[in-house]
């Protein structure tokens, strides 16, 4: 996990480039909002007081609201979730399965250009 | 495969053979991927091998399970280290105090199991945090307020074991909870309070039932599995409100914190309550001195020139914010009555602060400070800047001004011996989290730097044994410290230590509950450490 840390920019630049997924259906969008709704948005939903969405602002990540971007990648989410980033935690398969990971990449990755 | 301490590759593999067959195989979890999720993402041992990690993690669903697990930890001498939430950050995460535990796991029990509006009270499984317990709330439209920490998504359960804190009138919140369910480590299944009845009807309102109180004794420590547990919950008030009294003079703290001590003992002022320094916070900022501004260092100007100024500048020395919370009529009579208490300070001033109605609107809700309403959030950690994490030194002080006065020459005299640069000492003013005295609560940033993180171990282990010797002891501490801070509550030979390891020793034998808790260890660690 440390050193999956040390490396996590340069993996990002790499997955950020490599955006190519099957389109998903409905109910995995809806899914994706539902579990987005309970473990993302108290930190990235949009509002001054979130922090994650004003620390993406500050580095000037735009939009800073992960729901507005058209850049993620799955993978990108992936190793976020997984790995933590500054005083962003990781996250368990208790809390975020598997598979509801996979929801919540269908619902941030939704708007992407196919 | 990391073995747990004591634990040969075959028990071990036998026991995870039979906690798969208990919780099924796909919840226990024994991959570096996984396992490594369970490290402590705040810890203050980055890169080093200090940094606890555990063999493997199990994660029941129900109680029944949870007995299956501990009795299958028993018979195979596993320890197993209790997680809620596992979100305790800044004081361990979800890791264990021991590397080779392995964690059990109570995220996936998260049923909130009643909310009572009538008699005004909730019991929950460990897995449910704040925002579940919230959300629920909300969307059955009960009008009752939880109390929530600073985040919220940690678990009413495990933050009350631990004794943290929030902001309302129910803020202590491990003194807000009515009736626990306890697995042994037996595996036999105590209630506490009324509980203990089998057709009790007032678990959640009657908190000791018949015979010795044991539920502090599950608070804590590692004598029990926490499963079920009951917390008083807040009739949604009609009305809140909120003034700041101001004063302008260095010793006008003592009267200032007088008052505020009568004002909460006679439950006037209900929630948490801050001393601020508008003074001494701007001379942090503006002199570069960080923290030490707020201190009494041998560098510090004198009182006369700060309280010059503050004259000049049109600063308080010291202020506080009072929230009042009840019907419109009886807040705005109690913010009257606070005022007309302190008119008795010489040049004192008060400012108006919020005055709002319940329910709020989803508007208002996006703008007021929601901890103070018991609403959950993550705020908190937008003040934490490009840092890794943090861990919190804490001791309680005194409520009174000359107390904060001696926490500052005390605490200031003691980053000065350690050679501290000023813009990295680290200190704020106390705070009322809980009654009848203030919690000096300070961050230190966690990096991932090793010799940082040593340096800033060595300080703040200084700072417990300083503190200690003026009578201040941490109400709470990370799991790194937990055997510093536990061996400073000495008196009599430590005999309260003692104590506890005798407990220790005869509800779980084979020392399988969470070791080195709170620097409670089971006899043979003991024995193995001498």
């Amino acid at each position: 996990m440390r050193y999956a840390r040390i490396f996590l920019m340069v993996a990002l630049s790499v997955v950020l480039a490599t955006q190519a997924f099957a389109a998903p259906d409905e109910s995995q969008l809806e899914r994706g909002h539902r579990v987005y709704q309970k473990w993302c948005y108290p930190c990235h939903g949009p509002g001054a007081d979130k922090p994650g969405t004003a620390s993406l602002a500050a580095r000037g990540q735009k939009p800073p609201a992960l729901e507005d971007r058209t850049d993620l990648t799955p993978a990108a989410i992936k190793i976020f979730v997984r790995h933590g980033v500054l005083y962003m935690p990781t996250f368990r398969k208790t809390e975020i399965s598997d598979a509801d990971l996979d929801a919540i990449c269908a619902y941030l990755t939704r708007n992407n250009k196919k | 495969m990391r073995l747990p301490p004591g634990v040969n590759a075959k028990d071990f593999s036998d026991a995870l053979k039979l906690f798969s067959e208990a919780v099924g195989k796909d919840w226990v979890f024994t991959s570096d991927e996984d396992v490594n999720l369970y490290r402590d993402a705040y810890s203050p041992f980055w890169h080093e091998d200090e940094d606890p990690v555990p063999s493997a993690a199990v994660a029941p669903i129900n109680v029944e399970q949870v007995q299956q697990v501990v009795r299958i930890a028993n018979t195979h001498k596993i320890p197993i280290w209790t997680i809620s939430t596992g979100k305790n950050l800044g004081y361990g995460g979800a890791a264990p105090r021991l590397s080779g535990c392995m964690v059990l796991d109570l995220k996936r029990m998260d049923q909130v199991l009643e909310v009572n509006e009538k008699n005004a009270y909730a019991l929950v499984e460990p897995g449910v945090s704040y925002f579940d317990l919230y959300r629920y709330i909300q969307g059955k439209g009960l009008k009752v307020w939880i109390d929530t920490p600073d985040p919220g998504w940690g678990s009413p359960i495990g933050n009350s074991l631990d004794r943290g804190g929030g902001y309302t009138p129910f803020r202590d919140h491990f003194d807000a909870h009515c009736g626990m369910e306890v697995v042994l480590a037996n595996g036999e299944i105590v209630r506490t309070g009324m509980g203990a009845l089998p057709t009790s009807k007032t678990w959640q309102q009657y908190r000791y039932g018949f015979g010795p109180y044991i539920d502090g004794m599950f608070s804590q420590s590692n004598f029990g599995v926490v499963t079920k547990m009951g917390f008083w919950l807040l009739p949604q008030p009609e009305g809140y409100r909120s003034g700041t009294v101001s004063v302008a003079k260095h010793d006008d703290l003592v009267p200032l914190v007088d008052t505020l001590s009568y004002l909460m003992n006679s439950s006037i002022v209900q929630g948490t309550t801050t001393v601020g320094s508008p003074l001494l916070m701007s001379m942090a900022r503006s002199s570069g001195m960080g923290g030490a501004a707020l201190l009494t260092t041998p560098k510090s100007p004198s009182i006369a020139e700060l309280e010059k100024i503050g004259q000049e500048k049109n600063l308080p020395y010291w202020n506080c914010e009072l929230h009042f919370y009840g019907p419109s009529k009886v807040v705005d009579a109690q913010w009257e009555y606070a005022k007309e208490r302190y008119s008795a300070i010489p040049a004192v001033t008060f400012q108006e602060g919020q005055s709002l109605r319940f329910p709020l609107s989803a508007d208002q809700i996006e703008h007021v400070p929601k901890r103070q309403f018991g609403i959950p959030n993550l705020t908190v950690f937008g003040m934490m800047g490009r840092t890794e994490g943090h861990m919190w030194f804490s001791p309680i002080i005194p409520m009174s001004g000359e107390a904060v006065f001696e926490a500052q020459r005390v605490f200031g005299q003691a980053y000065a011996d350690m050679g501290v640069p000023p813009a990295e000492t680290t200190f704020v003013f106390p705070s009322s989290f809980f009654p009848r005295s203030f919690v000096v609560l300070c961050g230190f940033p966690i990096a991932h730097d090793v010799e940082k993180n040593r340096k800033n171990r060595q300080i703040f282990k200084r700072l417990v044994e300083v503190a200690a010797q003026h009578g201040w002891g941490e109400y709470r501490t990370h799991t790194a410290f937990m055997d510093t801070v536990a061996n400073v509550y000495s008196y009599n030979d430590h005999a309260l230590l003692h104590f506890h390891e005798t407990v220790k020793d005869a509800v779980d034998p084979n020392g399988i509950l969470s070791p080195g808790r709170c620097g409670i260890w089971p006899k043979h660690m003991r024995e193995a450490k001498a």
